[in-house]
């Protein structure tokens, strides 16, 4: 990889979102027909990818490494970008915030996780979380029309400043003890003393609140519930492996050496999160809440692959994030395609008998919840299959056995919407709000949920070669 | 010269007068002055701490700290006029549509 210190064609493709960032939101005015952000916003999507690819490099002495780490991160926040995009028009146009800022917060929020996917250093790491946390702040309050969106935004605004104020805390306890930001520098440095180990602590609890880690999660569902639904599952999926980017990176490359300790800070933190997400899941009657609860338990399981501190767990991770990204948005997708003004469509028994009415979107819901469940053969399984086998391979046996026990009680709610769909009648029609985008991303997640069950070998050779 | 040790002391201080402000107060002006005075208490950590280290790290990231709760406290004031045309209020137990 090339090394210099001011290697800008390392950080290509962040410059090129937020010069196209910056156009769509400073044009916004200028240009009548919105769809042209649409557009902009899906192609630029593409050539960002294409620039991530092409350009690995360091820059800025060890603050920015774009290695295959970053690379397999940044496909995943784009691909998640690049899905909420495409069910963006549908709900935006009716909702009237279908113009050129809604996109260029996108960008800029996928700008800040790049970041923190790419960042070795402490301080890159604190900016890139902000900028992602400031834009979807006010992505989830986008539609200010909306007095539920407003106070989501306030909820998880209030709580993601106070996370980001122990994130900086524990960097200021870093600091002093290691004399250095640098990822690489701590490792060398670090000596295992409380004030360390306070340090370690900070930084899982301000990362934890990104991730939604109980009982940092408080934000989730209202935040999920409030926001306007493709910015639901932009957050829930990208924002997410955004902090789990930073939490490897950090935790297994900084901390590597205090691993024994801080495994048992993350451990109970993990197994609280499978099961207090899985069981709240289960009363939910909210679709949008019970998504989020859901994503609350799959941050759980997540956990675990950082737990197991290896290179298999991380790998694990990697690969469950990349799978989530297309079932959970796949899943937000359908929620997006019946969902009505005032709440009509977001009740899970306005899901009942819709196998009857609109059969394809009811299996393709049938898909994304078995997927969720963890069905094989569809890739939730793989996901799950090789985030527990990491676990057992770690030497704890007994965390996989507990995460399946968990994964059992998420079977009730997921399922419980196959039920509905197929085994009740009808109460009220919903007419789905089809587009074609809408249908793309439906159709591209449910592909992405399929083949990878089928064929994950590329796949997982792909993730095992991007572990640094 | 004061020795580090008081420096550290008073930004753990106002970290945890902060702290406490941000849990226990329920007026969302309070609360976002109260992350104000958590962020600038580590400031003050962190210039202490890059003094005794004799290095210009500590001191660059205060700035980088400034900057960003200037952006946050854009963002958080915009979001509590937003708030306070739509409830007339700005207490957050008044704010409560949806169930958490």
């Amino acid at each position: 990889m090339p090394f210099s210190l001011l290697n800008f064609k390392a950080l290509a493709p962040e410059i090129f979102l937020v010069l196209v960032a910056s156009f769509m939101v400073l044009f916004d005015r200028a240009i009548r027909a919105k769809d042209f952000f649409f557009w902009t916003a899906l192609l630029g999507t593409l050539v960002a990818w294409w620039l991530c690819r092409t350009s690995l490099g360091i820059s800025f002495g060890e603050s920015y490494t774009a290695d295959h780490y970053g690379f397999f991160l940044k496909t995943i926040f784009l691909l998640s970008l690049f899905l909420s995009i495409l069910i963006s028009p549908v709900y935006a146009r009716r909702r009237g915030f279908h113009f050129g800022e809604y996109y260029g917060l996108l960008y800029f929020a996928v700008c800040g996780m790049m970041l923190m996917a790419s960042g070795t250093d402490l301080l890159l790491i604190y900016i890139g979380l902000e900028l992602m946390s400031l834009s979807i702040y006010v992505l989830v309050a986008v539609d200010w029309r909306d007095p539920r969106g407003l106070e989501g935004g306030l909820k998880y605004f209030l709580l993601g400043s106070l996370a980001s104020a122990f994130l900086i805390l524990g960097l200021a306890i870093i600091y002093g003890r290691t004399g250095t930001l640098f990822l690489a520098r701590i490792h060398q440095h670090l000596s295992v003393d409380p004030a360390v180990l306070a340090g370690i602590a900070f930084f899982l609890v301000a990362l934890g609140f990104k991730v939604a880690m109980v009982p940092f999660h408080m934000w989730a569902p209202d935040a999920y519930e409030g926001a306007p639904t493709p910015v639901t599952a932009f957050m829930s999926v990208a924002a997410k492996a955004a902090g789990f980017a930073a939490l490897g990176r950090i935790f297994l490359l900084a901390f590597a050496s205090a691993h024994p300790m801080w495994i048992k800070l993350l451990v109970p933190f993990a197994v609280l999160t499978m099961f207090v997400g899985n069981i709240l899941a289960v009363v939910q009657t909210n679709i949008k809440r019970m998504l989020a609860y859901s994503s609350v338990a799959h941050a759980g399981y997540i956990l675990l692959g950082i737990a197991a501190g290896t290179r298999e767990g991380l790998s694990a991770v990697l690969l469950y994030l990349f799978i989530y990204a297309f079932m959970n948005i796949g899943a937000f997708g359908i929620v997006t395609l019946l969902q009505r003004e005032g709440g009509v469509g977001e009740s899970i028994y306005d899901y009942q008998g819709l196998a009857r009415l609109y059969p394809f979107p009811a299996l393709l819901m049938l898909l994304f919840m078995f997927s969720l469940t963890g069905i094989p053969p569809t890739a939730g399984f793989m996901g799950k299959f090789y985030l527990f086998r990491s676990v057992v391979h770690a030497g704890h046996p007994w965390l996989a056995v507990l995460a399946v026990l968990a994964s059992v009680i998420a079977a009730y709610p997921y399922l419980r919407i196959v039920m509905f769909m197929y085994m009740r009648e009808p109460e009220r029609e919903i007419q789905p709000a089809s587009s074609l985008s809408l249908w793309a991303a439906l159709g591209i997640s449910a592909l992405g949920v399929l083949v990878i069950g089928l064929y994950p070998g590329s796949l997982l050779h792909a993730v095992m070669g991007s572990v640094f | 010269m004061i020795p580090l040790q008081w420096y550290l002391y008073l930004a753990l201080a106002l970290f945890a007068v902060g702290l406490f402000g941000f849990v226990s107060r329920r007026n969302v002006i309070i609360v976002l002055l109260c992350v104000e005075l958590m962020l600038n208490a580590v400031n003050i950590a962190l210039t202490a701490l890059g003094t005794a280290l004799e290095d210009v790290t500590g001191h660059i990231v205060v700035f980088f700290v400034i900057a960003v709760a200037a952006a946050e406290a854009a963002i958080g004031l915009s979001l509590v006029v937003l708030i306070y045309k739509r409830f007339r209020e700005v207490h957050l137990d008044e704010v409560k549509m949806l169930k958490g």
